[in-house]
């Protein structure tokens, strides 16, 4: 099992916090694990993106030009990675910011309001646990009960954004699910 | 943790209490890291005024018996040189971290190898050399930097332990399997300590009679012959006849495992041949297991610089070398269609 995920938006977004918390989760479940972030040009041209990669193995690169997945949270973000995710692969995308649908059909696309759904449960900036969790019920690759225990320890102390953030993990996760199996079954007609 | 998190919490692991450091991308969480550690651990954090006083205390406090180090990243390395060059002829054990990033001049920040040169062959002046480490991996990055103190006491000499700004930038577990406290060190008897009681001590390097200063250099170079010892190398899927064997250290030669296994279901065999100990170089084992490639190939972060080593080592045959520079990184997918080409030519 070798897997590459991209995660990707604009500054601030807090990509590279979900990237950490799916990161700490592999390791917690025992997988050979790297979390590289991207600095560079892309980010005057606000994109911040980072790369995980998860593997029952010792990983190689710790960049990935052809990833298994991409979590894109922003326009600019879909624009950039929508193309390099590998046929087969995940898409997971925020709607609340991109107007677009996605273009390849090769993939499963994950549509996810993620602004809207994290202003429902408090505010806005936990529409990156609404992405992370859609992406975890879409694929399965970590248990997200590992994740859930992992923002318990971030937000220790404060138990209103714990919360916060796991209603969010949850609607996200559900989210994810639904379009893996819907998936599936379409793959087997 | 961060690589250069790590690596700071190994120089704690190795019972390093001082730091002298200045900032400088990519490598700021190093001295960030050390400036909230060492308090918690009765250490001194010292941000100098600039890297060539911070290279220069480096060498006052290893001159005083004390492990310490220092990192930087290439033209702050630059500006330590001088003092490196003092620290080797006055024979002081410091270890030195460089996170790479690209060059020359003022260059950019995202990660290169372009400092190979400086690193091996002296960025300093004189007949000096520098024990040269090279981590692929965060864990490596940190059980290598326990070592280098080690090294560096072992011979008096600096060591430097060469990363770049993936390995800077990048987290990954890690496990620290050593810690020794200051008080197990053992006493340097050469040391300034306070001379009551014995022969004052002298840490110098200032030698004004030809006749002492060429037997002092003739003495060092004993020394780094002697260092041949601490050769180090790893290699991947190089049993037997390969197509070709790609050679290369750091994180490059992380992508060139990608790359490898890669090519596997399209039958072509690819090994790689990664040096663990930049100075001194693994000759002897590239050479053997070079014997059994068709091609040769090398690839780094820079216009060319280890594959001179590498065609030192090899001698006649054609060596081949694909780089990318300026803080571009090759990605596997790139690497991989070099091998693949270089496969399919013949061999010369």
């Amino acid at each position: 099992m070798y897997n590459e995920i991209i995660l990707a938006g604009f500054g601030g977004q807090g990509v590279l916090l979900i990237g950490k918390l799916l990161t700490y989760a592999g390791m917690k479940a025992g997988l050979e694990v790297t979390w590289m972030p991207a600095y560079g040009p892309e980010m005057r041209g606000g994109t911040c993106n980072c790369t995980v990669v998860m593997s029952d193995h010792e990983v190689g690169s710790p960049i990935a030009s052809r990833p298994h997945a991409a979590i894109v949270l922003n326009l600019q973000s879909i624009d950039k990675f929508e193309p390099t995710v590998r046929p087969g692969g995940i898409l997971v995308m925020n709607t609340s910011l991109i107007n677009r649908p996605a273009v390849r059909s090769d993939i499963t696309v994950v549509p996810v309001p993620c602004n809207q759904i994290a202003q429902d449960a408090g505010t806005t900036k936990a529409a990156n646990m609404v992405a992370l969790g859609a992406y975890i019920g879409a694929s399965r690759l970590v248990d997200l009960a590992l994740v859930k225990n992992m923002v318990a320890e971030t937000f220790a102390g404060r138990q209103q954004l714990v919360n916060l953030n796991h209603v969010c993990l949850d609607k996200g996760f559900e989210i994810g699910q639904a379009v893996a199996a819907s998936a599936e079954a379409a793959a087997r007609t | 943790m961060k690589g250069c998190e790590a690596i700071g919490e190994a120089a704690i692991h190795a019972g390093c209490r001082l730091f002298f450091g200045y900032p400088i991308t990519p490598q700021n969480e190093i001295p960030e890291y050390m400036s909230g550690r060492l308090p918690q651990v009765g250490g001194v954090f010292v941000q100098a005024e600039s890297e060539v006083a911070a290279s220069n205390m480096l060498y006052g406090a290893a001159g005083a018996g004390c492990r310490c180090f220092t990192s930087s990243s290439s033209p702050g390395i630059s500006l330590m040189m001088e003092a490196v060059s003092y620290m080797a002829g006055a024979e002081l054990p410091v270890v030195i971290v460089n996170i790479m990033r690209g060059g020359p001049g003022l260059g950019g920040i995202l990660p290169s190898q372009s400092d190979y040169f400086q690193a091996t062959k002296g960025g300093g002046h004189g007949d000096y050399r520098l024990l040269v480490l090279a981590p692929s991996t965060v864990q490596e990055a940190a059980d290598l930097v326990i070592e280098a103190f080690d090294l560096a006491d072992r011979y008096r000499n600096p060591v430097m332990v060469l990363g770049d700004g993936i390995i800077g930038q990048m987290m990954e577990p890690v496990e620290f399997k050593r810690t020794v406290e200051p008080s197990e060190l053992p006493l340097k008897s050469w040391a300034t300590t306070g001379c009551a009681g014995r022969q004052r001590n002298i840490i110098n390097s200032l030698y004004l009679k030809p006749e002492e200063l060429e037997e002092h250099n003739w003495h060092l170079a004993a020394k780094y012959r002697e260092m041949a010892r601490e050769v180090r190398h790893a290699i991947y899927e190089t049993n037997g006849d390969m197509d070709v064997l790609v050679v290369a250290y750091g994180t490059v030669a992380r992508i060139a495992r990608t790359a490898i296994d890669s090519l596997k279901e399209k039958g072509i065999k690819a090994g790689l041949f990664r040096p663990v100990t930049l100075f001194p170089y693994p000759t002897e084992a590239l050479n053997e297991t070079a014997s059994r490639a068709r091609h040769v190939l090398v690839t780094e972060l820079s216009t060319g610089q280890m594959v001179e080593d590498v065609r030192a080592a090899l001698g006649k045959r054609p060596v081949e070398f694909y780089g990318r520079v300026g803080g571009m990184v090759m990605t596997a997918e790139e690497l991989a269609a070099q091998i693949e080409k270089l496969a399919h030519a013949a061999a010369v």
